[in-house]
């Protein structure tokens, strides 16, 4: 494997240029998966798959397998799925609950909490010599269950997850609170997991806030697949933000997000038609949402990525997602749906329908985004498309600095989010110390001052 | 390690013992293999509102997820259940209807240009017969499915399963009520479920 340092030429966000070998690069690939999923924090899983002492849930960070394990004490651990003897999975499961981990191969077994317990013949072969303590399965160096969604880094260095966050927070988290305004509260009702031949920043760059991409879902559109489709709408989702301004932003940490602001009379606008009892349901959310949070109330999230590869719908269909690359030119999707743990039956069941027939491999929205992701890749892997860079010129410099929602604010469609998170993509792959790579805010709002 | 469920004996198998191997069972089961061989053709040569014709008007369309899980845990947590969380289907007419629609656009990127896809059906049998082999209005019906895509130029897929299905005898022939789909796959090894099963 060569090692690459032409990462500014490679990524030229001046000039809104950037070259098609960080999608198809196979020396580059190997480099990401060493500097940016070894530092950043990745999203692992959420606390509702692990509701009791000894559940696990077995997860992956990066191209790596993990286990999410909530130990005897309650507490939660995130540890490399590898048996510290000759690396076999010590949990080929997908969920189930445990007191112990029992590898297959030579039969070492770990305990909740990731310590090594037992091993076979521990007296006659190893008196002395193995040190249990030194041989616990690999824990990640940080963890953090952020409303009940459970991040984890490798790095011991990173700053803690809300400074990683920084002004990306609030948009996330209303991906995470509750519709009527509380905070936290969600569960996952089920998880999508399905590998698609494309490079992972496809679908990482998408949901930043590429608005401009709506043309590929006209189909849905035309036919109508929303929450009031029945009565007649068209459409695919609801019209909740009709009068909403549209924001993008791209924060200093290489997060992005597409949220919207409804207007000062903020009001409820009727989105659940084809059921009366989803729609009082709804309004009543709205409502106490709106009390709750006041002028807070009127900005609503639609779809965010926090870098590198955790992606959000924050309304409908509400779900996280993880991006895990496989390959420079294959990448498995996981996505977590979520719903608020205390919603009536009613709107559990109506959400889980809407958001099986739009997301992911089998949903009509989705299937036509994993189309242009891998053509996209596989119409970039050769060597005359390699010296062509991809156009990332759109809406430059059209963004302010002041905005009190921080970070650099666009209110038209703009790749300015993209070339946001390739900048700082760019300090991950240069090896940049945690300063440069939050792209230091406190310099960004100076300047607009 | 976990509580261990014992493993229930599908009710189908149960039945299956009960259904004699007799003339009729064989001219039903011809029937039946007609009706699907017949649903294939629909499908593979893209005439799909008749193929949502096939479909009864309380059609339950189910595709669990398949999960990794621990002997013994199989019958209980092994498939994702109709009617609640996630699954790949877990729709209705109107739903299927939609998707037929969709592909109807022409502007269905996934699905345009068309895929070339055929469907295998085998291993067709009756689970059950009511009221009884005289006088069938609904049957519960097993199979095996291959279904093979290809797509533009190099994209390939296999998707080999199961399928329980639950006939019904109309007017207009047999219509499918119920299907359950058991692909044979954990992690979706294909990046997109456009076609039917
Ligand atoms: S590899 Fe796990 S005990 Fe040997
Ligand atoms: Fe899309």
């Amino acid at each position: 494997m060569s090692v690459r340092n032409d990462f500014d030429q490679l990524v030229d966000v001046k000039n809104g240029f950037i070259s098609r070998e960080i999608f198809v690069n196979a020396d580059i690939y190997r480099q990401e998966l060493d500097k940016v999923f070894t530092r950043a924090w990745l999203l692992v899983g959420h606390e509702s798959l692990v509701p009791n002492p000894g559940d696990f849930y077995t997860s992956r960070m990066g191209d790596e397998s993990v286990i999410l394990c909530r130990d005897k004490a309650g507490e939660i651990h995130v540890f490399l799925n590898s048996c510290r003897h000759r690396g076999m999975k010590v949990c080929r499961y997908e969920q189930g609950n445990t007191s112990l981990f029992t590898c297959p191969y030579h039969s070492w077994t770990y305990t909740t909490d990731g310590k090594l317990q037992g091993v076979p013949l521990h007296r006659t072969l190893y008196d002395g010599v193995l040190d249990r303590e030194a041989n616990s399965l690999v824990s990640v160096a940080k963890l953090c269950n952020y409303k009940g969604s459970i991040w984890a880094t490798w790095d011991k260095d990173a700053p803690d997850f809300h400074t990683y966050l920084g002004d990306a927070k609030i948009h996330l988290d209303q991906a995470l609170d509750c519709r009527d305004g509380r905070e936290g509260g969600s569960e996952v009702i089920g998880v999508h997991k399905w590998v698609f031949p494309a490079n992972w920043k496809f679908a990482a760059e998408n949901f930043l806030g590429d608005t401009y991409h709506n043309p590929s879902h006209r189909s849905v559109d035309l036919i109508g697949i929303g929450p009031s489709a029945a009565a007649g709408k068209k459409g695919r989702r609801d019209d909740e933000l009709e009068k909403a301004k549209h924001v993008w932003i791209s924060f200093p940490g290489g997060h992005g997000v597409h949220s919207a602001i409804q207007p000062e009379a903020n009001e409820y606008i009727e989105s659940f038609l084809d059921n009366p009892i989803l729609e009082k349901y709804f309004r009543h959310c709205f409502e106490e949402r709106k009390r709750r949070l006041g002028e807070q109330a009127r900005l609503l999230p639609f779809v965010g990525t926090i870098f590198p590869n955790t992606s959000y719908h924050g309304r409908q269909p509400r779900g996280l997602c993880a991006w895990h690359p496989h390959s420079p030119t294959s990448t498995e999707g996981w996505r977590f749906f979520l719903v608020d743990k205390d919603a009536p039956q009613e709107a559990k069941d109506y959400l889980r329908h809407y958001y099986m027939r739009y997301s992911g491999p089998a949903g009509m929205t989705e299937q036509d985004d994993m189309e242009n992701w891998l053509y996209a890749t596989a119409a970039s892997t050769g060597t005359i498309a390699r010296r062509h860079p991809f156009n990332y010129q759109q809406s430059m410099g059209a963004y302010v600095t002041d905005h009190p929602l921080g970070g650099e604010v666009s209110t038209q469609v703009t790749e300015q989010i993209a070339r946001g998170f390739y900048r700082r993509w760019t300090t991950y792959m240069q090896g940049g110390d945690w300063n440069e790579l939050l792209g230091s805010p406190a310099s960004n709002r100076q300047a607009a001052e | 390690m976990t509580t261990t469920v014992q493993d229930k004996q599908p009710a189908a198998a149960a039945a299956n013992a009960a259904i004699e191997r007799t003339a009729a069972y064989y001219r039903l089961k011809a029937d039946v293999e007609d009706f699907y061989y017949h649903e294939a053709d629909l499908i593979d040569d893209r005439r799909f509102r008749d193929w949502l014709d096939l479909l009864a008007e309380d059609i339950s369309y189910f595709m669990p997820i398949r999960r990794n899980v621990k002997f013994g845990q199989q019958a209980a947590r092994e498939n994702t259940r109709r009617g609640e969380g996630m699954s790949w289907f877990d729709e209705d007419k109107w739903t299927l209807t939609k998707r037929v629609e969709q592909i109807l656009t022409g502007v269905h990127y996934a699905e345009e240009p068309l895929s070339r896809i055929t469907h295998m059906v085998s291993n067709v049998q009756i689970k059950a017969v009511r009221p009884d082999l005289d006088a069938p209005r609904e049957l519960d019906v097993t199979s095996r499915f291959l279904v093979y895509q290809n797509r533009v130029e190099y994209e390939t897929y296999t998707f080999v399963g199961r399928r329980n299905d639950t006939l019904r005898l109309t007017e207009a022939g047999w219509k499918i009520a119920r299907r359950e789909i058991l692909l044979e796959q954990n992690i979706l090894m294909a990046k997109n479920l456009t076609t039917f099963f």
